[in-house]
């Protein structure tokens, strides 16, 4: 009786490996296969997708120009514990590396960081590193301060002070339309440069009007697309996929043709005498011009996942709800539209995370109150070379994206969303 | 076949290595400038006579200003433009920032009748990394079929009384010339625009008087989109560089008309980005195109005035519409009477303000 049980340690393989083993490599080898195959799309997206963001992030953050440019000055301003003015030894240090700087034409590279907290600093700064070359020797606070009085003015130093570490959080500070005040508490911007605060919340309430639209629109297409016989729904299709296939920058420049003053509406509006030649209507060039130009754009994001969606739903469960007596509408509100929930969870995510981060077509239609968020991550990055404060907006609206989607998963509940 | 193979991979790396120091020889340049007419009377005034000297082509490239490009290829270590056209202030910060080369400005050919280059440049337009090359103005210009018979605007407090002059005004999207213009309707005078835009309160005044246009404003980026603005009608008057509107007038016969009331004039200098690849060809070519004769030939294509004082009498008639450039130059006398310098070590320290603020302003 007990011969008959053999324990599971005992099962061998033909050449006397035991079986486990056995199977633990075999198992590996398809693991390593697997991973080699894998391997390419995981560096792939690691190069152009992770490690971008993390810089990104870490940009956000990062305030590297006093320390390349006055690296000592940096150190003993950290060290100093601030209030009031420095001791000489500091204004000795500064002066030296500013020299030094001015020398090899690194000064630039601070002063338009410093320049950027405070207007005025940049003059200062050159003008400071330029007389200093004639100073040979101390004491510096007083040559200084002779240059000019800013340097006996402890708010400069606070700010100096402010600046010198490798890392701050003034980016994200004036993201929210915030700043540090000169005695360094944490105050709001001053109203005429309150910004960013109202940039999101028009990005957001756009992107959301723009979701609407697009289920709107969406949803009576992708209907018509999974119910019409088919020759019918293929014509339906191309017309859906043409536009999607067609240069964005071409759907948005006959957009700005269509609704401009002098443009196709204006002119037939005009022809047919419902408007006067001088009351054309503005739909172009601000928040009218994006959200038209967007809904259309995105449109086909939303009929594609609603489409595949309504494909799949069975024709007999309307057909039974009708059998058992449900009005239309009701058969519509109780069975269809619960079925169609994924699809339009999916397009309107969708759209909504494409909406948010647009940047061409409100640049091109937006005008003054069309402009998104991401037209000033632009700007920043491009034009005003504030990379950091750059940065800062676009980590916040990663953060905003992310916290969208973990709303979605806990409301609606990510597995149940169908994208075909 | 194999050794084929083998014989053509070789002579394909023997060229490829033999390529590289001929590169370095530079047999192309690559000139980056403002585009349209502007870049059109570069072309033809530099470009081509540069090619036929030496046997360098000269790749022109567009774009909009500033230095955000420049300053993106320095740091990315990965320079691709030889030489740059920018504004005043830009080859300033540029210098400062140490992104574009010192030039051996000693190097500038002397002008004909033997003056140093140092003193036929026009005050203030060599600098330590750039060359100047024009001297170019910012007006405002109104399509006289909208207001016929002499009814158009003169002044810029004109542009500003959308009740006497109906009709949408274009302005380019940044706080430069906008804030001076808007003082200036205001009754500041010209020479005190920027002592008083370096206090709060002239901020203040200057965002208040363009509060009173901000509805009937449609906003412009690039120096092209003015001109076809006024044509297609989209606006009544427009700010736009001069250069652009007689450009208008004078090859496409469009019924355009500058005040130079209030002109914002600044210059528009040659630089060479820190490791360009052909840095020495680079500075050959600024060389030729800011000697005093090609100076002058530019000014025959677009009404720009020479940075040289010697270019000055050379200029002749357009090269195609044979109008007399001279009078429609924004430093002739009669057109520079109210002129204002654009100012760049104020908006060196400035712009990053102004522009946030300007940009709250506009959003609003």
């Amino acid at each position: 009786m007990t011969d008959a049980t053999v324990s599971p340690v005992g099962l061998m393989t033909s050449d006397g490996v035991p079986l486990k083993q056995s199977l633990a490599r075999a198992e590996r080898r398809s693991r390593i296969r697997a991973m080699m195959l894998v391997a390419p799309l995981f560096l792939f997206i690691m190069i152009t997708f992770i490690v971008p963001i993390i810089d990104m992030l870490l940009r956000s953050v990062d305030n590297p120009r006093f320390q390349e440019v006055l690296p000592e000055t940096a150190q003993v301003l950290m060290e100093w514990e601030g209030g009031g003015l420095p001791p000489e030894s500091i204004y000795a240090v500064m002066a030296a590396e500013m020299k030094a700087a001015m020398k090899d034409r690194s000064l630039g590279r601070l002063t338009s960081r410093l320049n950027f907290e405070d207007p005025g600093m940049r003059t200062l700064m050159f003008k400071t590193a330029r007389r200093l070359n004639r100073v040979d020797e101390g004491p510096w606070k007083e040559a200084m301060i002779k240059i000019d009085d800013e340097w006996g003015d402890p708010q400069v130093w606070a700010l100096m002070k402010r600046t010198a570490p490798a890392y701050t959080t003034i980016h994200y500070l004036n993201a929210f339309d915030l700043t540090v005040s000169p005695e360094g508490e944490i105050v709001a911007q001053p109203e005429e440069l309150q910004i960013y605060g109202l940039l999101f919340w028009r990005t957001i309430w756009m992107s959301l009007l723009i979701t609407g639209l697009c289920a709107l629109l969406g949803f009576p297409i992708a209907y018509l697309l999974a119910t019409l016989p088919t020759k019918t729904s293929n014509l339906l299709m191309i017309l859906v996929l043409l536009p999607f296939w067609t240069s964005l920058l071409v759907r948005t420049t006959t957009w700005i043709v269509l609704l401009q003053t002098e443009g196709v509406i204006n002119d037939i509006l005009v022809w047919a005498t419902i408007l006067n030649d001088d009351e054309r209507i503005q739909m172009i060039y601000n928040q009218t011009g994006t959200i038209v130009a967007m809904t259309h754009i995105l449109l086909p994001f939303m009929v594609l996942p609603l489409y595949s969606v309504m494909k799949t739903i069975d024709p007999s469960y309307m057909r039974a709800a009708r059998s058992l007596g449900a009005t239309q509408v009701t058969a519509f509100r109780r069975i269809y539209f619960p079925n169609t929930i994924p699809g339009l969870g999916a397009g309107g995510i969708l759209v909504f995370i494409l909406a948010i981060g647009y940047y061409i077509t409100p640049a091109l239609v937006g005008g003054r109150t069309g402009q998104l968020i991401s037209n000033f991550i632009a700007f920043h990055m491009q034009e005003s070379l504030n990379w950091g404060l750059g940065a800062a907006l676009g980590a916040i609206l990663l953060a905003g994206v992310l916290a969208m989607y973990w709303l979605y998963n806990k409301l609606i509940g990510v597995d149940n969303m169908k994208f075909g | 076949m194999k050794t084929r193979f083998l014989k053509t991979t070789a002579l394909a790396a023997v060229l490829a290595f033999a390529t590289v120091p001929a590169v370095q020889a530079a047999d192309a340049i690559t000139a980056v400038s403002w585009g349209g007419a502007y870049t059109k009377s570069q072309i033809e005034a530099y470009h081509k006579p540069f090619e036929a000297k030496t046997g360098i082509k000269i790749n022109s490239q567009d774009y909009n200003g500033g230095l955000a490009e420049v300053r993106a290829q320095v740091e990315a270590g990965n320079v691709t433009w030889d030489v740059v056209d920018m504004e005043l202030s830009d080859a300033v910060r540029g210098c400062d920032e140490g992104i574009l080369e010192p030039l051996p400005l000693s190097d500038l050919p002397a002008a004909p009748d033997g003056t140093a280059a140092a003193d036929d440049f026009i005050a203030g337009t060599l600098h330590d990394c750039a060359v100047a090359t024009i001297v170019w103005s910012t007006i405002f210009s109104y399509d006289e079929e909208k207001y016929p018979g002499g009814s158009g605007p003169k002044t810029v407090a004109d542009f500003f009384d959308t009740a006497k002059f109906p009709g949408k005004r274009g302005l380019r999207k940044s706080p430069k010339v906008n804030l001076e213009w808007a003082l200036l309707a205001d009754g500041v005078a010209a020479d005190k625009v920027y002592e008083i835009l370096a206090t709060d309160a002239g901020v203040e005044r200057a965002f208040a008087k363009l509060d009173t246009i901000k509805d009937d404003v449609i906003w412009w980026e690039a120096g092209a989109q003015p001109p076809q603005m006024l044509a297609d009608g989209e606006v009544a008057m427009t700010s736009a560089y001069n250069g652009r509107v007689f450009n208008a007038v004078a090859t496409e016969d469009k019924p355009f008309n500058i005040v130079w009331d209030g002109q914002v004039w600044d210059i528009d200098l040659w630089g060479i980005p820190t490791g360009a690849p052909n840095k020495d060809a680079a500075w050959d070519f600024i060389k030729f195109s800011t000697d005093t004769q090609r100076l002058a030939d530019q000014a025959s294509w677009i009404s720009y005035g020479p940075a040289r004082k010697s270019s000055a009498p050379l200029v002749g008639k357009h090269a195609v519409a044979g109008i007399p450039m001279g009078p429609h130059m924004p430093t002739a006398p009669e057109n520079f009477t109210n002129a204002i310098q654009n100012d760049f070590a104020f908006w060196a320290d400035y712009q990053d303000e102004l522009t946030v603020r300007f940009n709250t302003w506009l959003a609003k």
